[in-house]
């Protein structure tokens, strides 16, 4: 528990759970405190030190967007918008959020909603978790009027008015209460259903290389936006190269004449520091900002930085001795920007021979495995993933079919080549107890399939299609 | 044709070829089959430009011999290729079988089918690549202009097989684009086996349009481990074979 001094009074500023259950509460005065726990831990508040390990946390907590902000005393603004995917889902990003701050010995409370104040009210009063998007007015409704951030001596005018609820005070007609309660109850009511906007100021490190510009006029066109990212991102390059760093992620956060704020996030897939290539990176993305009434700042910040040494030599298309060991990192990079950089990979070859698992995802940019698939497999170049029945009738059993039906289209078959066994790999948790008899069919048109049946004829084996050699 | 007019068109072709800077990177890229590199200008398959490859056949909405072709052509140039694809029916073992290394093939997989062409355009603008394989369904003609001059600038060649899933998407194949050559791969049956078993697949490869050549169709073998295709050595006889033969005794 620590205590503070207000006038001549010594009041419990913080209290940990188990003195809350000792029937402690903030703004308790000690001495009382002290009359009803005996043997009571005091500790002197220190709220400057409180600040900077609040500050200290945002910082960490960078790692999961470019806008944070500390609302002290005891809160966390983190600004989702457009980085919950990187997560998998709002849901997912909240668990992790929490389970790490709990694991750091943080006990936090976490919601995502729509508006900022909403988020306040159900982190503090309610119940955390993801509400959902459009549904806030409920949500928020039936809280505690304390969950909108009055100050007290209205919150104590309220209550005798018998205003517990926020959906109470939101069903009050507007105008009175306005004149009685003044501005900014109104306005808190507003923050709280997500109909008055709230900025959020995005704290960023010291030592994290920065690159800002402020207009003296609000800017609102692309090219001039370009052109301004562009003076960024050499700015922030010369600071980069002075350090000798490369950015691995880089955001851009757009401050508008009306308060709102948006931001782009980008990343690379090695440390980088051209200049022309990192700004080449938004392109896409930038006409996606909504300019409104102008823009008044602009910020680059390199939010993630790697050592990065050498320089980079433009020496390539330059004549024949150029060989094909080009570096693939600005385009991967540019890729990754426009779709992600979890779509751009390369495909490592497993140790397997059941065709689903053949290959696996690698990095772009990962080093060459140098391995490949056994060469003498004929293996199809397209696979249809579930394969599909076919209707098919072979001579004698655990011969190649004679004909089959597939797609409601006949085919005979003129040559055919199997069977090849693919049996499953129990190693690997494979349940299933058949073998897959692989045969490749030709027609008489010289179209080449894939075929397999599940299980042998006897024990009433049913014939897929499974991949096109041609 | 008199002889000296002849040297001068020897002259002017070996002028033209000295101003577009005919390094190693532009030359054309040879099939090593004689009928085909004598058919196509230059004397082989055009580098820097866009290529179109359609499948026909059965199973022609799922390309199978398109794409062993194309991987094919990829294979035997030199350095990385970007593949853009939106489906995940390819198979890369398979590619194998046209000598395309995984190594060297990075993938860019978009959702949707409005993302592939400017992800082609992007590949393409990068001069340190070999090939762009595009898996496109909607191409026309100020697309493919784009991708075109994109592959001009840098000397990157552009291979787009053309996919589609219903019928009025595969109509879509046949509106004009500003592609250099379009080619058509059809399955052929394959030669007769002394034994029960495969031979190698056999491929019509007919080349619908090409800039400065006449459209024309062979019979050839599918490509081998090294992305070289074949004559079918029992086809010598065939009808489109008979100019070569006439040309090669006189």
């Amino acid at each position: 528990m620590t205590v503070h001094t207000v006038g001549s009074r010594r009041v419990v500023r913080a209290a940990c759970a188990a003195a809350q259950e000792a029937g402690l509460h903030v703004g308790m005065a000690l001495a009382q405190a002290q009359a009803l726990v005996p043997n009571l831990h005091v500790v002197e508040a220190n709220p400057d030190e409180d600040e900077a390990s609040l500050r200290e946390l945002a910082r960490w907590a960078i790692g999961y967007s470019p806008v944070v902000a500390s609302d002290p005393p005891d809160g966390l603004w983190i600004d989702i918008a457009g980085v919950a995917h990187l997560f998998g889902s709002e849901e997912e990003l909240l668990s992790d959020l929490t389970s790490r701050l709990t694991r750091q010995g943080i006990a936090a409370k976490a919601a995502v909603a729509d508006a900022p104040g909403a988020a306040w009210a159900m982190a503090r009063y309610g119940a955390g978790g993801v509400v959902p998007t459009g549904r806030i007015v409920d949500a928020v409704a039936t809280l505690s009027i304390r969950a909108l951030r009055i100050a007290p001596d209205k919150l104590g005018a309220l209550h005798r008015l018998g205003i517990e609820r926020i959906g109470q005070l939101a069903a009050m007609p507007r105008a009175p209460l306005v004149r009685r309660f003044g501005r900014d109850v109104a306005l808190r009511l507003d923050q709280a259903m997500g109909h008055a906007f709230e900025p959020i100021t995005p704290l960023i490190p010291k030592e994290t290389p920065v690159a800002s510009c402020a207009f003296a006029e609000p800017v609102a066109r692309l090219e001039d936006l370009k052109g301004v990212l562009l003076r960024l991102a050499k700015d922030l390059c010369r600071q980069l190269g002075r350090r000798g760093e490369g950015v691995r992620r880089l955001d851009l956060i757009f401050q508008r004449v009306d308060q709102k704020s948006a931001c782009l996030r980008v990343g690379t897939a090695k440390a980088n520091r051209d200049a022309a290539h990192l700004a080449r990176l938004f392109d896409e993305r930038l006409q996606t900002i909504d300019p409104g009434f102008g823009i008044e700042e602009m910020v680059l910040v390199a939010s993630k930085v790697e050592p990065l040494t050498e320089m980079q030599i433009h020496a390539r298309g330059l004549g024949e001795e150029d060989t094909g060991e080009a570096d693939m990192g600005p385009l991967v990079d540019r890729l990754g920007a426009r779709i992600g950089m979890r779509r751009i990979y390369r495909l490592a070859p497993v140790q397997s021979l059941v065709p689903e698992r053949m290959a696996r995802r690698i990095p772009a940019l990962a080093p060459p495995t140098g391995s490949v698939w056994p060469e003498n497999l004929p293996r199809p170049t397209r696979l249809l993933d579930p394969p599909e029945p076919v209707v098919a009738t072979a001579l004698l059993p655990d011969h190649p079919p004679a004909f089959f039906v597939w797609r409601k289209v006949r085919h005979k078959v003129a040559k055919a080549d199997g069977p090849e066994r693919i049996t499953p790999e129990w190693w690997n948790g494979d349940k299933s107890s058949f073998a897959r008899d692989y045969y490749r069919v030709e027609t008489e048109q010289g179209g080449r399939f894939w075929i397999f049946r599940d299980a042998p004829t006897a024990e009433g084996g049913r014939w897929w299609m499974h991949g096109f050699f041609s | 044709m008199h002889a000296g007019q002849q040297d001068r068109l020897a002259a002017l072709r070996l002028q033209i070829a000295r101003m577009e800077g005919g390094s190693q990177k532009t030359r054309p890229l040879p099939f090593g089959l004689k009928p085909l590199d004598a058919h196509l200008p230059g004397g082989g398959l055009a580098r820097g430009v866009l290529h179109e490859m359609i499948e026909a056949g059965h199973a022609s909405e799922f390309a199978g011999c398109t794409t062993l072709f194309t991987a094919g052509i990829a294979a035997r140039l030199k350095g990385p290729v970007l593949w853009c694809l939106t489906r995940r029916d390819l198979f890369a073992p398979g590619l194998l079988r046209a000598g395309l290394h995984p190594d060297r093939v990075i993938y860019a997989e978009a959702e949707r089918e409005r993302e592939i062409l400017p992800l082609i355009e992007e590949g393409l603008r990068e001069k340190g690549l070999a090939a762009v394989i595009g898996e496109v369904t909607r191409m026309g003609l100020t697309a493919s202009r784009r991708l075109q001059l994109a592959a001009e600038a840098t000397g990157v060649t552009a291979l787009v097989i053309r996919r589609w899933w219903t019928l009025a998407e595969k109509d879509l194949v046949h509106l004009p684009t500003a592609a250099a050559t379009r080619w058509r791969i059809a399955p052929a049956p394959s030669e007769l086996m002394p034994a029960p078993g495969l031979g190698r697949e056999r491929w019509q490869v007919e080349l619908l349009r090409c800039r400065g050549a006449e459209p024309r169709t062979w019979i050839l073998e599918a490509c081998d481990a090294k992305g070289r295709l074949a004559l079918p050595a029992d086809l010598a006889d065939r009808s489109d074979q008979a100019a070569d033969r006439r040309a090669a005794a006189s």
